[in-house]
């Protein structure tokens, strides 16, 4: 919040008196948004870490998996834990693999698993959520309830249990993480509804015949999607943090997959011999969630109707 | 009041039927034969019909599933499938190594959480309130298990201060020893959130008029802060002490399992592995009720502090209302 409103207070230079001219509820957004520093060099290194996936995504098709299977994988036993040096930067883990690459080739369980989690429950709860806004009454009361009794599990807990009974695949995780988040977004939607539906300028746009669609698409919609948007990125965080801690636990990601909390639970095992095995997985994740709180509270702060003019 | 903690209670108990059910649901239907389990490889079809027969797994789910809350309301969260214990004296038996850690760690993040975040809020923009915004982002970052096994490195390997597994309970000064790492471990998280709530539910009374006017009158800053700030700040904090709880049992599992820690989650997490689902199954509902049960306390508290819930329950009841304002502001 302080390094927020301490650069709302500074005034906006000429490019952003031009911009602000647009008027675009992002574009001012945006504005906003890039004045928080933190928050914008965490949305770069986000970036960076995305563009990173996708590279080895095409690495992966371009040589058959064949590069993954050799660098990622393939065990060197004689070089086990060596320390980082000016060939390994990150050094080598404890089967004598480059971290480097494991920890690049992690990004998409760490990182997109959790988005692809989080999306699941912004869809099933999102939902659920507009359902619930929408109709009310008893509708709202039955979903209403349900998503109390969901979020009177504690997220890890129900994880556990489901893939304590269906085992331990990635498909489950994702289940496990993205039900567990359902609630968040059926209260975030719901309310989101509840406050734009009653609205004076939905009554305009219905009082000069605009349809049920474009009163949505064009009125609710954009105006619940700001909260919808906080709440992913923030949840983003806390489903990557349970899913390394499944993992963590070894009923996540199996190894060899190079999952960053399957790293650390392997390293454990050697957390005598040497220290780079368990700093490095456990510094990439803690920065992407790092990342992913700050780019949350900054969409916060930029999109908060209370701070706007 | 206790109108509200009546009614409070009342609805607390369709959300623990609904919770039993869906953790009663998804363990109930994993895969995986019980019967199998128990009779390991020398299961003849015949002794496993017997067996499935003799564990009621033929009847309906929804009998079943009566049975056991039945069962449970009765302190019985059925036996053990691998050595035939009872599930509950297991649980009880692990409830005080858990319990004790999550009321270490919440203390810990009471103490720290809380002076920090009012120091924060007060010297706004100060190098203060930088350096605790900065290290409370970090602390809601890290990871719990990340941060156990960093401090395990510094602590026990390379100073040698402090054990790194296992409770200690040959003495007091021992057990406190063996308690100090995996208490700041879950705490950790946990502070930084309450130190973040604190600063910013701070911040939001630090300037209303009613400040000033205390001010105005002449009270000493302890007193404003104290008797007018906190008052309305704590709220908030209360909220999100609750919710934390949650938080903290997932973390406690996590914990317990860096630290070899004799609670509950490690109970849990090591019956997984061996497909021990009675075991599971008593572990997660014990900790779900338990979180409910705090949930409920924490209400109550709020109830007490915050007299606007409070007097919702007591129009026109003048004299009940003195009395609940004296014991409001003993609990504030």
């Amino acid at each position: 919040m302080s390094q927020q409103s301490k650069a709302a207070k500074r005034q906006g230079g000429p490019e952003d008196m031009k911009q602000t001219n647009q008027k675009s509820l992002w574009g001012e957004a945006w504005i906003r948004f890039r004045r928080n520093k933190l928050a914008l060099i965490s949305l770069i290194f986000l970036s960076i870490l995305v563009i990173l996936a996708i590279g080895t995504f095409l690495v992966d098709i371009a040589t058959n998996r064949e590069f993954y299977m050799e660098n990622v994988v393939k065990q060197d036993l004689l070089r086990r834990l060596e320390p980082p040096s000016a060939q390994h930067i990150f050094g080598l883990d404890e089967f004598g693999r480059d971290m480097l690459l494991r920890v690049i080739w992690g990004i998409r369980y760490s990182l997109f698993m959790s988005v692809i989690a989080v999306m699941v429950s912004i869809l099933i709860g999102g939902t659920l959520g507009a359902l619930a806004g929408y109709y009310g009454k008893q509708v709202d009361n039955i979903i209403m309830r349900f998503m109390d009794i969901l979020l009177a599990i504690p997220s890890l807990l129900l994880a556990i249990a489901i893939v304590a009974a269906f085992g331990t695949s990635l498909i489950n995780v994702l289940i496990a993480i993205g039900i567990s988040y359902i609630p968040t977004f059926a209260r975030t939607v719901r309310a989101a509804i509840l406050m734009v539906k009653d609205q004076e300028y939905i009554e305009a746009a219905r009082a000069i015949g605009a349809s049920d669609f474009r009163i949505i698409t064009k009125y609710i919609i954009p105006n619940a999607l700001s909260p919808i948007i906080v709440q992913a990125t923030l949840s983003t965080a806390g489903a990557l943090l349970s899913i390394a801690g499944l993992s963590f636990l070894g009923l996540g990601i199996q190894p060899p997959t190079p999952e960053w909390g399957t790293m650390l639970s392997n390293a454990r095992t050697y957390i005598r011999d040497s220290w780079h095995i368990t700093v490095i997985p456990g510094v990439a994740i803690m920065l992407t969630i790092l990342s992913l709180n700050l780019v949350g509270d900054g969409l916060r702060d930029a999109l908060d109707p209370k701070l706007k003019k | 009041m206790y109108k509200y903690i009546l009614k409070r209670l009342l609805t607390m108990i369709p959300v623990l039927l609904g919770v039993t059910f869906i953790v009663y649901f998804i363990l109930a239907v994993s895969p995986g034969n019980p019967a199998l389990i128990i009779l390991g490889d020398g299961a003849t079809p015949d002794s496993i019909a017997k067996l499935n027969e003799e564990l009621g797994l033929n009847d309906p789910f929804i009998v079943r599933y009566l049975r056991f809350v039945w069962n449970a309301i009765q302190g019985d969260l059925g036996t053990s499938y691998k050595n035939s214990l009872d599930v509950s004296a297991m649980v009880m038996e692990r409830f005080p190594a858990t319990l004790v850690l999550a009321l270490a760690a919440t203390l810990i993040a009471l103490a720290i959480g809380i002076p920090v975040g009012i120091l924060s809020a007060k010297k706004q923009y100060s190098f203060i309130d930088y350096f605790v915004t900065v290290l409370s982002m970090i602390g809601v970052s890290m990871p719990t298990f990340w941060l156990g096994l960093l401090l395990v490195m510094l602590f026990s390997l390379q100073l040698g201060w402090l054990p790194s597994q296992g409770m200690n309970t040959e003495s007091v000064g021992m057990f406190l020893r063996s308690l100090i790492l995996p208490a700041v471990t879950l705490g950790t998280s946990v502070t930084a959130t309450i130190a973040r709530m604190t600063r910013s539910s701070m911040l939001d009374v630090i300037r209303a008029d009613y400040i000033d006017t205390a001010r105005a009158k002449g009270l000493n800053d302890s007193i404003i802060t104290r008797r007018h700030m906190m008052k309305n700040a704590i709220i908030p904090i209360i909220t999100a002490i609750g919710l934390q709880f949650g938080q903290l049992l997932g973390g406690a599992m996590l914990t317990e399992t860096i630290f070899s820690w004799p609670g509950i989650g490690r109970l849990m997490i090591d019956n997984i592995k061996t497909k021990d689902i009675p075991v599971v199954l008593g572990c997660v509902i014990f900790l779900a009720v338990m979180f409910s049960i705090v949930n409920l306390i924490v209400d109550i508290i709020y109830a007490f502090v915050d007299p606007r819930i409070k007097s919702q329950f007591q129009r026109g009841k003048q004299k009940k209302l003195v009395v609940a304002d004296k014991t409001g502001e003993a609990a504030a």
